[in-house]
């Protein structure tokens, strides 16, 4: 039969109140053993305190191409920034 | 280096390029990253699959020679150390395997070529490792002369390529530091260790330089790939390096370099050094080196005798899920 073992994208979380973050992936058989083998292969130095396996096919993500209708659109929206307001300076803090 | 002879294509002028591949080789000039889903000249993705497969490759077949030594290390400690080091480099390879399947190739596809000889690894695997002192000059110099490739390779253009080496750096200085520290123990101990230590360093000099590939004048791929930011810096500029950085680490070990050449040269600010022989060198390309058969032996062989323990966790794997499905 000899079929490869499904790919698995691994999130870790490196220390406590941090978010899980993508580091990389790996191939397994099963979610169980992604997760064994993502301990081996991206945690031998401490590097997390939690792990995250899905499987690759499992991700959408956006094409490159819309990053202009996506992203771009943010960028005439100044406003959403704080800095964008001039607040008299005997205001103080705000 | 670990990517001795990655072939790669002619290099086009900005006149001949197409208005995209002139657009793209302008994000790289920027220095931004190429990220895998991204548009890619054909070529630059047929090199970097080449590039990355040899360099996974090297790191895999590369745990054969410091493997051979694990069961017979001299102390626990040494053992546990040699351990760990040869498990990071099973990771590196994973590492790399994973980057270069972004690229629209499969590990299995990778690993038949590494198998049926029509990808390489590093010439520097294919030499023995006879004695414990072995260890440490594979760790000094050839995880040293690694590491003179792989700094400057962080910052390559592809996305996944670069965060795979970033990873692979922070890990390397152990290993290089493991093996000095072999050689000092080895240099401060008996005459018969001493010994021991200089006939390593006599066997892995040459190898260690023909890790850095051909001279730069022979070296004929290099102009797209430096274009590309795929190879950061010529082969004789890193040999250069290598030799300057390596002399006095010989020296404070007591230590000959066995080259009757090696003479520091004020003018350059470095050393001039003999060159080793490449006809050595293009042999153990070839196939022709003390262990070729045996190093690519070894990793049919695992794979071989691995296939029913892959099969059979897929095939739990899979029965496992559908009876999960028919519970639902
Ligand atoms: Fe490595
Ligand atoms: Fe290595
Ligand atoms: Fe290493």
């Amino acid at each position: 039969m000899s079929s490869e073992w499904p790919l698995w994208e691994i999130f870790i979380r490196g220390q406590h109140g941090l978010n899980h973050r993508h580091v990389g992936s790996l191939h397994a058989p099963d979610a169980e053993m992604a997760i064994r083998n993502a301990r081996d292969v991206y945690t031998r130095r401490n590097e997390g305190v939690s792990i995250w396996v899905v499987p690759s096919n499992s991700i959408s993500a956006s094409s490159p191409s819309d990053k202009g209708p996506l992203f771009e659109p943010a960028n005439s929206k100044v406003y959403r920034h704080p800095t964008f307001f001039d607040i008299p300076e005997e205001i103080g803090h705000m | 280096m670990y990517a001795q002879l990655v072939k790669s294509e002619g290099s086009k002028s900005r006149e001949e390029m197409t208005p995209q591949e002139l657009a793209f080789q302008e994000r790289i000039d920027r220095g931004e990253k190429i990220e895998p889903k991204e548009w890619m000249p054909e070529g630059y993705r047929k090199t970097l699959i080449r590039q990355m497969g040899q360099h996974a490759h090297s790191e895999i077949v590369g745990q054969l020679p410091e493997g051979n030594w694990i069961t017979r290390a001299p102390t626990l400690e040494r053992k546990a150390i040699l351990l760990a080091k040869v498990q990071d480099e099973a990771g590196h390879g994973l590492y790399l395997y994973s980057a270069a399947e972004t690229l629209g190739v499969t590990r299995d596809e990778l690993m038949e070529k590494l198998h049926s000889g029509n990808m390489k690894y590093s010439s520097i695997f294919n030499y023995p490792t006879l004695t414990w002192a072995d260890m440490g000059a594979v760790g000094w110099l050839v995880d040293g002369a690694a590491i003179m490739n792989q700094v400057p390779l962080q910052r390559t253009s592809y996305g996944p390529y670069s965060r795979a080496m970033i990873r692979i750096c922070k890990e390397e200085s152990f290993h290089q530091r493991q093996g000095y520290d072999i050689m000092m123990k080895m240099c401060a101990g008996s005459p018969e260790q001493k010994a021991m230590a200089q006939d390593a360093l006599n066997r892995f000099w040459y190898p260690a330089l023909m890790m850095f590939g051909p001279s730069d004048k022979d070296s004929v791929h290099s102009a797209q790939s430096m274009a590309w930011k795929i190879k950061m810096n010529t082969n004789d500029e890193l040999r250069q390096k290598f030799v300057d950085q390596t002399v006095p680490q010989a020296k404070y070990l007591g230590l000959t370099v066995p080259d009757d050449n090696l003479v520091w040269n004020e003018e350059k600010g470095g050393y001039d050094f003999s060159e080793p022989d490449w006809s050595e060198f293009f042999a153990v390309i070839a196939g022709n080196g003390p262990c070729n058969a045996e190093r690519l032996g070894a990793r049919i062989k695992a794979w071989d005798d691995g296939a029913w323990f892959r099969d059979g966790l897929m095939a739990h794997a899979e029965k496992a899920a559908s009876r999960r499905i028919a519970a639902e």
